[in-house]
């Protein structure tokens, strides 16, 4: 039987076990859009912008394992993604992102809402195509999905030429992929393992450090297994947060620029760091040169293109972590680790995290009061200074998430990440902490979560200030605070340098912002507010409630390794 | 830096050159020769690449040319015996008679070809490996007085064993 493109695609999609997609539609996709109207298998929401529609689907993605799938138009449409693929290759998330193109016949001429997005997203997706044929169709969506999914997870672009998808051809839609140079390795190499228990057995000061590649791989409980079988102390990135629960005595904490500062040490200290599905980005390492230089390392990953890049490592394993580890537990042995356990310790109690603040409110205490009030939420943060506190301070214990933009840092990422991780999981509890500047950047997907229903508790961490920013420049740039204030208005003074200064009140104001789109709004300058905010919001099961805390502009992010020094060279006070 | 040569089966689709290009121009490899031509297989195309780099650098460039859905193999070229060639052309201009001897003289002892030539100039074409190419520019370019060169990088395919043969 012959069917049209828009058919055969709508086919794939269910075949592939596609529910729920997120769409925004145009003259190019509009074929697209009227074949998904008359089915009902396939619920594709609407967000009100690309950027937040494709950080919607990598917050679904990210936190049901699923595919996560963009549907947009050509042209503006599709360059409107770009961000959000970057962020999703970046931290290995699998979306399929179907643009809308021109017909073939026009590509090349300077068509109306014609854009090569195949060639602009070329170095950051993981494939991108564009279907020329109508009898590739079939194979290059089923291509695109066993991309996206296998191997290290990233983002496929298929580009759907408007005539391609009108022209009518054949119905079947293949069961099996074979792609010649495409074949994600699968296995561990038994000569490389057994090298690296041994190096584990002899070991003095071994450490795990986990990254991201653990959570993607679905290895938290063969990872905590292997921790309470060898009692080896184990710090992570904040990617790789929440594979082992923070109360775990053999957590010692995150490492990196912010981390803290016992993990830090202990990178510093150990004799032998058996890394597992990390990057090794420079955020985590400091001074290369003197990142862990007492240990023997060994790294699993399963790009072998992360391995040996920025960290030489003695031992390379190319492997998808879960069987890794599997592996790992047949010959793993508890380790006689107490004076090292002692030493990190030591450090722990001398160096605690915690904030010096006279104020009553302030993020320390409102993550503290999310950890005491939600049992494993999903937390999804944006970018800047509250990510870094989420991170800090957010327990995770049983099933809690952390879902942030680890290796692009995308601002205005957090809000409709949280939309989409909700709608992947409307059973469980949703926050998003957020900045007072993040949140304006996809502010306007407050209209998607009060139209899907979505009681998403929004915590805006409101310091007037692009924080982060602001504090590099108080801490490194004699504070000049060169547009990093969210109040500065025409009639301010330009050499502002006091954060003390009493400015006029909000901008915008996130309470009456919050009711205009019929979400719930709270400001919260004490405790007592912050009890009744949150009572109300565990209340509100049909809308978003959105939370402003009002916090000091002055509250840094510490300790800070700062650029260019090594890891234990940390700032712990200011 | 050393000179090094990677030899690479990719698909050959649309956009498949631009994608490795790409990664040698976003990542600030120092690439210095890419050829490209279908193989006996016309989906498949061959490439030869050569590169200035370190061990690091060059293991990283290889592993992400690995990395690509398009590449089907990476074949490292420096511990392997290879034949490689690069064709030149060489147009002297401008000659007197004894200068026009002078190329017909130099052609016939260092093994090139006069693929034309006309009143007052001669084309050169030379197919030998690259070092070999650069010396042959550098000897006619001190000779004469004017020439253009045109040249297309280097194509390589592994040497036949000897001692595996019947
Ligand atoms: C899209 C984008 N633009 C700029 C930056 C640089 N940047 C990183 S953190 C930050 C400040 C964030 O401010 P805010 O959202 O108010 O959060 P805070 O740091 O105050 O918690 C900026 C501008 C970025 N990461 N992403």
């Amino acid at each position: 039987m012959e069917i049209a493109g828009t058919k055969l695609f709508v086919k794939a999609l269910i075949k592939e076990g596609v529910d729920l997609m997120f769409g925004y539609p145009g003259g190019y996709a509009i074929d697209i859009f009227d074949e998904l109207y008359r089915q009902d298998e396939i619920e594709v929401i609407l967000p009100r912008h690309e950027q937040g529609l494709i950080h919607a689907a990598e917050g679904y993605a990210r936190t049901t394992g699923k595919v996560g799938v963009c549907l947009v138009t050509s042209g503006p449409g599709a360059t409107n993604l770009v961000t959000g693929i970057a962020d999703a290759n970046y931290d290995s998330i699998p979306l399929v992102c179907f643009t809308g193109q021109v017909s073939t016949g026009l590509i090349g001429n300077d068509a109306f809402q014609e854009v090569d997005i195949i060639g602009i997203t070329r170095s950051i997706c993981k494939y991108g195509v564009t279907v020329r044929n109508r009898e590739d169709l079939g194979r290059i969506i089923k291509e695109a999905f066993y991309i996206a999914r296998t191997g290290k997870p990233g983002p496929v672009i298929v580009d759907l030429p408007k005539d391609v998808m009108l022209a009518l051809g054949g119905d079947q839609y293949p069961e099996e992929v074979n792609i010649r140079g495409y074949k994600p390795s699968t296995g561990v190499h038994a000569g490389q393992l057994k090298r690296a228990m041994k190096a584990l057995d002899q070991a003095k000061k071994p450490l795990f450090l986990i990254g991201g590649g653990v959570n993607i791989a679905g290895a938290r409980t063969e990872l905590r297994k292997l921790i309470e079988l060898t009692e080896i102390p184990v710090v992570s990135t904040i990617m790789g947060r929440g594979a082992l629960p923070t109360d775990s005595p053999y957590y010692v904490g995150n490492i990196g620029l912010h981390g803290c500062y016992a993990a830090n040490q202990a990178i510093s200290e150990c004799d032998l760091l058996f890394s597992i599905g990390t990057r090794f980005n420079d955020r985590i390492t400091g001074k290369i040169s003197d990142f862990a230089k007492h240990a023997k390392i060994i790294h699993i990953d399963i790009d072998s293109a992360s391995i040996s890049r920025n960290i030489i490592v003695d031992i390379p394993i190319v492997a998808d972590a879960k069987e890794a580890i599997e592996k790992m537990l047949l010959h793993a042995t508890k380790r006689q680790t107490n004076e090292w356990l002692e030493e990190i310790t030591t450090w722990k109690n001398g160096f605690p995290l915690s904030l010096k603040t006279k104020q009553d409110i302030n993020p320390q205490r409102i993550i503290e009061y999310i950890n005491k009030t939600f049992k494993e939420p999903i937390v999804v943060t944006d970018v800047g200074q509250h990510q870094m506190f989420t991170a800090q301070y957010l327990k995770m214990t049983g099933d809690t998430r952390l879902v942030t933009s680890g290796g692009l840092g995308t601002m205005g990422f957090g809000f409709p990440a949280a939309v989409g991780a909700k709608l992947g999981n409307p059973d469980r509890t949703v926050l998003c902490v957020t900045g007072d500047g993040g949140f304006q950047m996809n502010i306007q997907e407050l209209a998607t979560a009060v139209c899907n229903e979505l009681p998403i508790i929004v915590c805006i961490f409101n310091n007037n200030y692009l924080g982060m920013v602001r504090q590099m420049q108080q801490m490194f740039y004699d504070k000049r605070y060169s547009c990093t204030c969210l109040r500065y208005h025409k009639s301010c003074d330009k050499n502002c340098r006091d954060l003390k200064k009493a400015c006029p009140p909000y901008s915008p104001d996130f309470v009456k912002l919050a009711e205009s789109y019929g979400a719930k709004g709270y400001r919260v300058w004490n405790q007592d507010d912050m009890k009744l905010a949150f009572e109300g919001a565990v209340h509100n099961t049909k809308s978003p409630t959105i939370i402003e805390f009002m916090i000091e502009k002055d509250d840094l992010v510490l300790p800070i390794v700062p650029a260019g020094n090594a890891l234990n060279h940390m700032v712990v006070n200011c | 830096m050393e000179k090094r040569w990677i030899s690479l089966y990719v698909m050959n689709d649309v956009g498949v050159l631009a994608k490795i290009a790409g990664l040698f121009s976003g990542k600030c490899y120092n690439l210095d020769s890419l050829t490209v031509g279908t193989t006996e297989d016309p989906t498949v195309s061959r490439m030869t690449i050569g590169l200035y780099g370190d061990e690091n650098t060059f293991e990283q460039i290889k592993k992400q040319l690995n990395r690509f859905v398009e590449v089907i193999k990476v074949i490292d070229f420096t511990n392997a015996s290879i034949h490689m060639k690069e064709i030149l052309f060489v147009k002297v201009k401008h000659c007197s008679k004894e200068e026009k001897e002078e190329v017909f003289k130099i052609a016939k002892v260092f093994g090139l070809t006069i693929s034309d030539y006309g009143p007052d100039s001669v084309l050169v074409e030379c197919v030998q490996r690259k070092e070999r190419n650069d010396d042959m520019i550098h000897l006619l370019q001190e000779t004469f007085t004017q020439i253009e060169v045109v040249r297309g990088g280097s194509v390589g395919i592994e040497s036949i064993s000897l001692t595996g043969r019947e």
